[in-house]
């Protein structure tokens, strides 16, 4: 098994690569393209609302800090070979950070309820201050950033490979985490944030540190949304609705493990793209998502991976029992791969 | 200095609703430690309730407020059995905040679909009469839902404090497990709790589509708003609701007639960031239960 373990994600993200390769149609890519947007988000938001057990709902305030950051940067100046709103990402990136260590500190006072309430409360204001400040943001008039000057058949592909490096990078980043002494006490402050502060570890750094990367990395989303869109506006750059997507995905596929979020984003997004198809309209569109919603909370609360590696491990321990070998290595090496797997 | 006093008077007239509300909201935490945050739908859906039983019946709002409470009653009943009943104790907060979501976003598309997205204001024969006190404006409709509330508000504190459903709410929020020593069904206080907290929001609902114009998205205006006024008088508790209402609503009349009404819906913000500064409970929340 251990031979394997860098397998999984290299040929990921090969097929991942290699996918615009195929000339895919145009709506594929675009689906494909808004996928790994809610990949990396789902990914950046389970940092906080898996591993440190915040479960921030206002993630989607830096989804649109990040937006128009991007587009006023790119009212002032030109874009000339296209790949300049690319090069700012690290700068808006750091914005977001900056913003989000004050904020990340007031909010982290609070747990869980009222953590998510004073986060979700943040959204609002960041929504209204995105229609107030005329003078900055346009207002409801919104903001444009001039097109990019790539040719119309791959025009979507440096969109795409970009969204691949930062879920890429967001993946490291987790997979770092989980790998670390920063993992370990993240997750001791999710089962108990007093006790774990009682034993030494550094609670409020961890967890604003996982607060700080995960906006960060949605603020970057959010920039590469602004200009993949062209024009943007506060009721979509800071939409409750992204963030409730973020959430959403990061439950359906297993809160705190590696690949959940990205599978969550995968089968939540493509069923999303196709209920807005089939339904048109917004409004039965809005309840058959409601719907999913419900289902999924109700029927898989904990995630679909956890529930499968569960299952899994359940039934390697029942053969080992079936088996009936008086050995104890079988049992033994049952629990090492079941424990191999939750990685 | 008029400007003053006339958005202090604002603010008092408009706490009321907010404090019926939000009073409902910070019941169904205190019982069930969960956050409500389809509250503002249902108040949405409250007022257009009454909307509809206005234009189709021209049933006064005021009036229709035993009808569409009965409904949202039973409403709040619904849900609580069917999607919160369901969800394991030790995550219950958690997903109960998303369920609550789902639920709000699945009013909103039942509401957009039936009234559309339109915006909906009651007209009342009395909705423009305003009476004038010392050159300050008082509009009747306002002080009409003031008083109601105020109303509602004590119905409810009879409920709680002098009836056996009241003390076992009280026993529920005080101490679960106890309670249910006592023979209290914590299931059945939860289901009657949160379809009291649904009443609470379709009475909220009526008195709020006289004074606003409303459509199926409003609820996400409500929300925030809620939310930090039920948080700033400390979750769980109904007193602290009725002064976090007051202070919140105060605050963002004075800001809209000194300032601009652009910024109002700002200033509930800087307050909870204060308050949260200072006293991360809220004003009368205790550290001793729940999850702060």
């Amino acid at each position: 098994m251990t031979r394997l373990r860098g397998a999984g994600p290299i040929a990921f993200f090969a097929v991942l690569a290699s996918l615009p390769s195929f000339n895919l149609a145009h709506w594929t890519i675009n689906l494909l393209i808004f996928t790994l947007m809610f990949a990396v988000m789902s990914s950046a938001w389970n940092l906080v609302g898996g591993f440190a057990g915040y479960p921030s709902l206002g993630h989607a305030a830096f989804f649109g800090i990040g937006a128009y950051a991007e587009a006023l940067w790119f009212s002032h100046h030109p874009v000339s070979s296209g790949y300049e709103p690319f090069l700012l990402l690290p700068a808006i990136g750091l914005l977001a950070v900056v913003i989000g260590l004050p904020v990340g500190a007031v909010a982290m006072r609070t747990r869980t309820d009222v953590f998510a309430i004073v986060t979700i409360t943040l959204l609002f204001v960041v929504q209204g201050l995105a229609f107030n400040l005329h003078g900055i943001t346009g207002g409801s008039q919104g903001l444009a950033i001039p097109p990019a000057p790539f040719p119309a058949a791959t025009y979507d592909r440096p969109f795409y490979y970009v969204l691949v490096g930062l879920l890429a990078l967001a993946m490291a980043v987790t997979f770092a985490a989980m790998r670390s002494k920063v993992g370990l006490s993240l997750a001791a402050l999710r089962g108990d944030e007093d006790k774990a502060r009682g034993i030494g570890i550094r609670v409020t750094g961890v967890k604003l540190l996982a607060f700080a990367v995960s906006v960060g990395l949605t603020a970057m989303v959010g920039a590469v949304w602004a200009y993949y869109e062209g024009f943007i506006y506060p009721q979509f750059a800071v939409d409750p609705l992204i963030t409730i997507a973020m959430v959403l995905m990061t439950f359906l596929g297993g809160r705190a493990t590696l690949w959940g979020p990205v599978l969550g984003a995968f089968i939540l997004e493509s069923a999303q793209q196709y209920l807005a198809y089939q339904l048109g309209g917004s409004q039965v569109y809005l309840i058959a998502y409601a719907l999913v919603f419900l289902l999924i909370m109700l029927l898989l609360p904990r995630g679909i991976l956890p529930t499968v590696q569960d299952q899994i491990r359940r039934r390697r321990r029942r053969q080992a029992l079936d088996s009936g070998s008086p050995t104890l290595t079988q049992p033994a090496n049952a629990a090492a791969t079941a424990g191999g797997g939750q990685a | 200095m008029h400007a003053l006093i006339q958005g202090v008077i604002l603010g008092v007239l408009t706490a009321g609703v907010f404090a019926l509300m939000a009073s409902g909201q910070t019941l169904i935490f205190g019982i069930m430690k969960v956050v409500n945050l389809a509250q503002g739908a249902m108040v949405i859906l409250g007022a257009y309730l009454s909307y509809q039983l206005f234009t189709s019946f021209g049933l006064d709002p005021f009036l229709a407020i035993p009808v569409t409470t009965v409904i949202m009653f039973a409403l709040g009943v619904a849900v609580q059995w069917l999607f919160l009943r369901p969800l394991k104790k030790d995550d219950r907060s958690e997903l109960s905040l998303l369920i609550t979501f789902a639920v709000a976003l699945l009013i909103e598309g039942v509401m957009s679909i039936t009234w559309h997205t339109t915006y909906r204001s009651i007209n009342t024969g009395y909705a423009n009469s305003s009476w004038s006190l010392f050159g300050y404006q008082i509009t009747l409709v306002r002080l009409w839902a003031f008083l109601l509330s105020l109303a509602a508000l004590g119905l409810l504190y009879l409920l709680l404090n002098h009836t056996r459903f009241g003390r076992a709410v009280r026993a529920t929020v005080q101490n679960p497990e106890s309670a249910k020593l006592l023979g209290i069904e914590a299931d059945r206080v939860s289901a009657l709790g949160f379809g009291l907290g649904a009443a609470t929001a379709a009475a909220a609902g009526s008195v709020y589509g006289l004074l606003y114009p409303f459509n199926s998205g409003s609820h996400y205006d409500l929300i925030s708003k809620l939310l930090s006024i039920v948080i700033l008088g400390g979750l769980g508790s109904v007193g602290g609701a009725v002064l976090g209402a007051v202070i919140v609503s105060t605050s963002s009349a004075v800001v809209a007639a000194t300032i601009s009404p652009a910024w109002s819906e700002m200033t509930f913000f800087v307050i909870l960031i204060a308050i949260l500064l200072v006293r991360p409970q809220g004003i009368f929340g205790t550290t001793v239960r729940g999850a702060l």
